[in-house]
């Protein structure tokens, strides 16, 4: 099947079910994985790495002409690590070690694992370390682009709108948020615990360019994220998420945003996604 | 300002000059800035961000792509600071001392301190330097915050000649690190020109039977003049200016308390947490001999008065180091 298809969409498509099947896997550590959270970014982080960023490696101190990501919504380090299993930054093994004794891999990613520039976990931190970036690369001459992968409870933090305030007015055009919109917030519905909506007129209002998109549709990030940006202004890709997306009976459900899964319910899980790849 | 014109102060070592002719006269934050448009000249990547003070005015105008202002957003400013890091090294932080440390504590905790990057944070608003501005402009719990943290350097300088060459020394050292300044120029405890070491305390008068152990302008005046008042009386007394608070010198203060019955510490800061506390923790596994500390006291500080004034309700007086030395000599 597919074989229409331009390879790299092939890529990107193996890339996320690969992302979920470590995902699911990775929900047996001890603590469990925030299976909400980690499952509705699979998509956007299998794009990215997939096809997106370039040299994701990075250590932190190095710079050039490269790309960067900044996972501001640090709960879904299991995604992260998968993405970076899958593609050869880490070992292919080591996320059997997540949250292990001794492991590189902790709840919210450590700075110096190959692949993390910045260690995140504190919310509301992420864009302000992504317009750094992005002024850094402005400043000094390099071809950066700043990816902030931001979820929507974090943005009740009032230290993203500081940050995005100062994006717009310095005009970092080379400033990508992308806010992966799934609506729950550990328990909660996010418009329940504290509401954002309207999101996009706020980011509007704030100065941004808003992109709406849906966040499972690999050509839709692909062109949100690859698209031309309006000069002199950063740009934010609201993306419409599934907490849990790819796990029967857990989708979109509280029980599905802070699941912790069994043997059993791990192997139910990842027949489930077998069935849905291409 | 006074100067001897801007062309003078061309180089590193023209500011450095121009700040010990004038440490009497300049303000640490004056000195600071000096350094820094100097050393931003010399070093390209060098950033200077700032959170709504206008301490870096003319480093905006002649060095405006090393140069960001973020408004009164300090959480942002350390967030950006810390991203700017891939790029650019060091990267100087300024905002008011209370604000840019307690505001922001968290971003310099995981951000900035955890991940060891060049991010210089400058503090302006020292201890009680804010004086009628009242409490919410003193910063009085940034010593002991931060130097909490890993990886930080903490320094406290006693006059603008400290703050130019600590400001010159950061900037050459990598790591994280929070320089205290404090408000208007005060009298230079300094007859001599000597080299300015990170971590390496300065004896100001040789150890007797009363050290005094001070950081920062003030309490190293009170230092010096209680030292002098016991001397007057038959006590010797020893001064010690402590202005890198961490690294602690372990190794000074040791050899210099070796023969002294009392280590009375001076900071115009918590009498909790900072440089009373730091000593405390070194003599006390050291088995050294017993410390007073003088700080500010463990209440809500919202007397309304100048900086003098609250020094004097503080206890951060001489009459007070005097009293405290004598009464574990007397």
């Amino acid at each position: 099947m597919l074989t229409h298809a331009p390879p790299r969409k092939d890529a990107a498509a193996r890339l996320a079910a690969d992302i979920r099947r470590r995902v699911v896997e990775m929900s047996g550590a001890p603590g469990g994985a925030r299976l909400g959270g980690s499952l509705s970014v699979a998509d956007l982080l299998a794009v990215l790495y997939g096809e997106v960023l370039r040299q994701p490696a990075g250590d932190g101190a190095s710079s050039g002409d490269r790309d960067y990501l900044v996972l501001s919504k640090g709960h879904a380090s299991a995604a992260l690590y998968a993405a970076l299993a899958a593609t050869g930054l880490i070992p292919d093994a080591e996320t059997g070690t997540y949250r292990q004794d001794g492991s590189r891999l902790a709840g919210h990613p450590l700075r110096r694992l190959p692949g993390v520039d910045f260690a995140t976990g504190a919310p509301g931190q992420g864009l302000s370390l992504g317009l750094g970036v992005a002024l850094a690369g402005r400043r000094y001459g390099y071809d950066n682009r700043a990816f902030v992968i931001l979820g929507d409870g974090e943005l009740q933090a009032g230290s993203t709108w500081e940050a995005a305030m100062a994006a717009a007015h310095l005009g970092a055009d080379n400033l990508v948020a992308v806010v992966d919109r799934n609506g729950w917030q550990g328990g909660r519905r996010t418009e329940d615990r504290m509401a954002l909506e309207p999101l996009a007129d706020k980011w509007t209002g704030f100065g941004w360019d808003v992109l709406r998109i849906d966040g499972h549709d690999h050509g839709q990030i692909r062109r949100a994220l690859e698209g031309p940006v309006r000069p002199g202004r950063p740009t934010v890709v609201l993306a419409r998420t599934v907490a849990a997306r790819g796990v029967p009976g857990l989708h979109d459900t509280r029980r599905g945003n802070t699941a912790v899964l069994d043997a059993q319910a791990r192997r139910l899980a990842l027949a489930a996604l077998a069935g849905e790849r291409p | 300002m006074t100067g001897t014109g801007v062309a003078a102060r061309r180089s590193v070592a023209d500011v450095l000059d121009h700040v010990w002719e004038h440490r009497s006269v300049l303000s640490g934050p004056d000195a600071y800035a000096l350094a820094l448009l100097a050393l931003g000249r010399e070093n390209p990547l060098l950033a200077c961000l700032s959170a709504g003070t206008d301490l870096e005015a003319e480093f905006a105008a002649e060095l405006p792509r090393q140069y960001v202002d973020l408004g009164v957003a300090e959480q942002n400013l350390i967030g950006v600071a810390a991203g700017m890091t891939v790029a650019a090294r060091p990267v100087f932080a300024s905002g008011l001392g209370p604000f840019a440390v307690g505001r922001a504590f968290e971003q310099i905790r995981t951000g900035v301190a955890g991940a060891d990057l060049p991010v210089k944070i400058v503090g302006t608003h020292a201890g009680l330097s804010a004086g009628s501005e009242g409490p919410a402009r003193h910063a009085l719990e940034d010593l002991g915050t931060t130097r909490m943290l890993p990886h930080m350097t903490v320094v406290a300088p006693a006059d603008a000649w400290e703050a130019a060459q600590a400001t010159v020394a950061l900037a050459r050292t990598p790591g994280p690190a929070y320089l205290r300044l404090g408000g208007p120029a005060t009298p230079s405890p300094y007859a001599e020109r000597a080299p300015f070491v990170l971590g390496r305390a300065r004896v100001l008068r040789a150890p007797g039977r009363v050290l005094f152990v001070a950081t920062g302008p003030h309490p190293n005046l009170v230092a010096a003049e209680a030292a002098r008042e016991l001397a007057a009386r038959g006590v010797s007394a020893g001064h010690l200016n402590m202005h890198t608070v961490k690294p602690l010198d372990r190794e000074a203060l040791l050899a210099a308390s070796a023969r002294s019955e009392v280590v009375v510490t001076i900071e115009d800061h918590r009498a909790v947490g900072g440089l009373g506390s730091a000593v405390c923790e070194v003599l006390a596994e050291a088995g050294g001999p017993p410390v007073r500390r003088i700080g500010v006291p463990d209440v809500h500080f919202d007397l309304v008065g100048g900086e003098r004034y609250l020094l004097d309700r503080a206890g951060i007086t001489v009459r007070n180091a005097v009293t405290q030395a004598l009464d574990v000599v007397g």
